[in-house]
């Protein structure tokens, strides 16, 4: 969209409004932190990470510049499945969080009534604790002999998604589904809240709207309130996918070695072998295939105008 | 075919054609040239900055490491430790061994419980470390592997043997003569960690867990069996188990070990790699049997009288965390007085009594049994003879084989 300035009425009337240097200059110096604060903090550590992983060398003697694109290569080949579940645990996760959030923020926007602001309250009550204490809470409530287990044996879900690879030995922790739904958990709230922010906006007239035209319940839903709240889905499917691909805590307390996610390669590659280009270079391809992921989806759902 | 001739073309598409080729995007402007060269600089001063960062060598050789001791005029001393690492008094605020040496020295201690883990404390340490600056602490407490590296960077100040009476005459045999510091020119040690089996009776069904083939290869066990994220525990355990000794084993050794492990891994009987973390899952029953340290498996049976713990006949591995004064330090001397003082047998009794690992101080049982008698009988406190006659500890290894190993090791682990 593009807004096209009228041309001034008459030249002098464009002297007379013409801002003096000093004003045209204010938005500049108001931006000035905020463009310090990207220069120091994401700048700067950007080149400097390219630098580091394109060098050579060790802790002992230093690392300098080689030009060594070939870790990029070796990173790739090495850790490509941690890549791919990354992906694929952040995507399950995303959307199993669309699913849970959605009816939920529907209610909020629409059902909620005076209770609005409680239910919103409870949503984010949670994350008043720690991520970590919220994440251990999770090894309790699934833990081998708990109640959840017990009931998802006895009515024998868990062969169904044992035989689908999703858990193994009649337990859920230590598995790909405990990695799946700690990240469902602990990013919940970032999918509910930006689709209950686009949802209130929607006119509740427009329902009415679409009832005086004869339009079922559900051709509503599909033909006015999901378009009018597609900015929300994506934002919050972005805010959910995102951080999620590059997380470790849940992948690190709820999995086991296999289920390890990207996010822990990259830790251990720079604090424990000491390997910071490769840990460098893993950042960047992981930086590119996120950003590479989210454009497709943007350009895919069609919604540049709308976020 | 019809020749294409301008004049044919009306003029308000001659004129939208010398628009587009003046104005238009492909126009060649002045602005869009400048841009386009200040786009072109900008990308080389990128490859340029590229170049020129880089990591300077950690490694500060010579006698880089001393430092103006400002001991006599600040009678001060900045001490990082471990959280749950010093004893406490009844009220859980004073801890009574630190206000003792500050009442009797006049050194004030700024205790400060800032070292969680040995990888992250280093990298929060490596920045000052690595310049030759001060890091503003006297004295740090980490785990012998981590010593060892610190110390081959000449990142650690040679002690003064005359300040360490009691340490010189007191640390126990087992831990004189580690092979990353002969003669301890540098550290002494806090504690001794002993890597031990430990089990929960409730989960295993009553069976005794006694050794690493056990956890690898029982059935029973299956997927209920952790190891250790600690490479040296994990691996250390296992080559004991292989009959091999971690203190002098080769390339192939160590792939031999890992590859043991990796088959546990595959055959999905280890559940998982922990950290301190396997202490809830453990005794939950989650985990049946691990590679567990000695001083939490004393602590979790307190509360769980199922938590066993067992010795390997084929011996275990003990680590140890080590004093150190980094380099640059203010107040070596102060620091170096506050190490002698935990060497004198009452003091190290109530520190053992508290934090329940090895004590490397000899002549304390006496005073632990003062404190506790069940205490000074404990062989994970206090190992009898034939106990530490089965300990050993991990060799210390060179930077490539460091890299080398912890990347084989990561592989197993999963990241």
């Amino acid at each position: 969209m593009s807004v096209t300035k009228a041309p001034p009425a008459h030249p002098a009337e464009a002297a007379v409004r013409k801002p003096s240097t000093r004003r045209r200059l204010v938005p500049y110096w108001l931006l000035l932190p905020g463009i310090l604060w990207l220069l120091v903090f994401f700048a700067l550590p950007m080149v400097y990470q390219a630098s580091t992983s394109v060098q050579t060398g060790s802790l002992e003697k230093g690392f300098e510049v080689t030009w060594h694109v070939r870790t990029y290569w070796d990173a790739l080949t090495d850790y490509y499945p941690q890549f791919v579940r990354s992906l694929l645990y952040a995507g399950t996760a995303t959307l199993l969080c669309l699913l849970l959030g959605y009816p939920l923020a529907y209610l909020i926007a629409f059902k909620a009534g005076r209770w609005r602001n409680l239910v919103l309250v409870l949503v984010v009550a949670p994350f008043f604790t720690s991520f970590l204490i919220r994440t251990l809470a999770w090894k309790t409530i699934l833990a081998d002999g708990g109640a959840v287990v017990d009931a998802l044996n006895t009515l024998h879900v868990l062969d169904v998604t044992a035989w689908l690879g999703w858990t193994e030995n009649n337990r859920i922790l230590a598995t790909p589904m405990a990695v799946v739904c700690g990240l469902t958990y602990n990013f919940l709230p970032f999918m509910i809240l930006p689709l209950y922010t686009s949802l209130e906006r929607i006119d509740g007239r427009l329902h009415e709207a679409a009832g005086d035209l004869y339009a079922t319940p559900a051709t509503t839903f599909r033909k006015v309130t999901l378009p009018l709240s597609m900015p929300g889905v994506v934002s919050g499917t972005l805010l959910t996918f995102i951080p999620a691909s590059g997380d470790y805590v849940n992948a690190e307390l709820l999995g086991s070695a296999d289920t390890k996610m990207v996010g822990s390669v990259i830790q251990t590659q720079f604090l424990r072998v000491l390997d910071y280009p490769t840990a460098a270079a893993l950042s960047f391809i992981l930086m590119a295939v996120v950003l590479l992921v989210v454009t497709v989806y943007i350009r895919r759902s069609g919604t540049e105008d709308l976020v | 075919m019809e020749q294409y001739e301008p004049e044919r073309l009306s003029a308000p598409q001659l004129a939208a054609m010398r628009r587009s080729i003046q104005d238009g995007r492909g126009a060649l402007t002045r602005r869009s040239l400048l841009r386009a060269s200040g786009a072109a600089a900008l990308a080389l001063g990128g490859l340029g900055a590229l170049s020129a960062c880089g990591i300077p060598p950690a490694a500060r050789a010579g006698d880089a490491a001393a430092s103006d001791d400002h001991s006599a005029a600040e009678k001060r001393i900045n001490f990082s430790n471990w959280t749950e690492y010093m004893d406490v008094g009844e009220d859980e605020k004073s801890r009574p061994t630190l206000d003792a040496f500050t009442r009797r020295t006049g050194i004030e201690v700024k205790y400060t419980e800032d070292i969680n883990d040995n990888v992250e404390f280093f990298g929060k340490i490596k920045p000052q470390l690595a310049a030759g600056q001060d890091t503003g602490r006297d004295l740090v407490i980490v785990t012998d592997w981590l010593a060892a590296r610190i110390i081959r960077l000449g990142w650690a100040q040679k002690l003064d043997h005359a300040n360490l009476p009691h340490a010189f005459a007191n640390l126990s045999a087992q831990f004189r003569t580690p092979d990353w510091d002969p003669g301890r020119a540098y550290s002494y040690p806090w504690t001794g960690i002993p890597t031990v089996i430990a089990y929960n009776e409730k989960a295993t069904g009553g069976r005794k867990v006694d050794s690493v083939t056990q956890l690898l290869d029982d059935p029973k066990l299956k997927g209920k069996v952790s190891f250790l994220s600690e490479m040296r525990d994990s691996v250390g355990m296992t080559l004991l188990d292989m009959g091999k000794d971690p203190g002098s084993f080769s390339d192939a050794d160590f792939d031999a070990a890992v590859g043991r492990m990796q088959k546990g891994v595959d055959t999905k009987q280890i559940r998982r790699f922990t950290g301190n973390d396997y202490t809830a899952d453990l005794s939950k029953g989650d985990i049946a049997a691990c590679v567990a340290w000695a001083g939490d498996i004393i602590q979790l049976q307190a509360d769980n009288p199922a938590i066993k713990f067992s010795i390997p006949s084929a011996g275990y591995i003990t680590s140890s965390d080590n004093m150190l004064i980094p380099a640059k330090a203010r107040h070596k001397t102060n620091a170096e007085k506050l190490m002698d003082y935990y060497y004198e047998p009452p003091v190290a009794a109530r520190l053992a009594a508290y934090i329940n690992y090895v004590c490397p101080v000899d002549g304390v049982a006496g005073e632990l049994a003062k404190i506790d008698a069940s205490m000074a009988s404990n062989t994970l406190i206090l190992p009898d003879r034939a106990m530490a006659a089965k300990s050993r500890s991990f060799r210390s290894l060179s930077a490539e084989e460091e890299t080398a190993y912890e990347e084989k090791f990561a592989k197993l682990i999963g990241a």
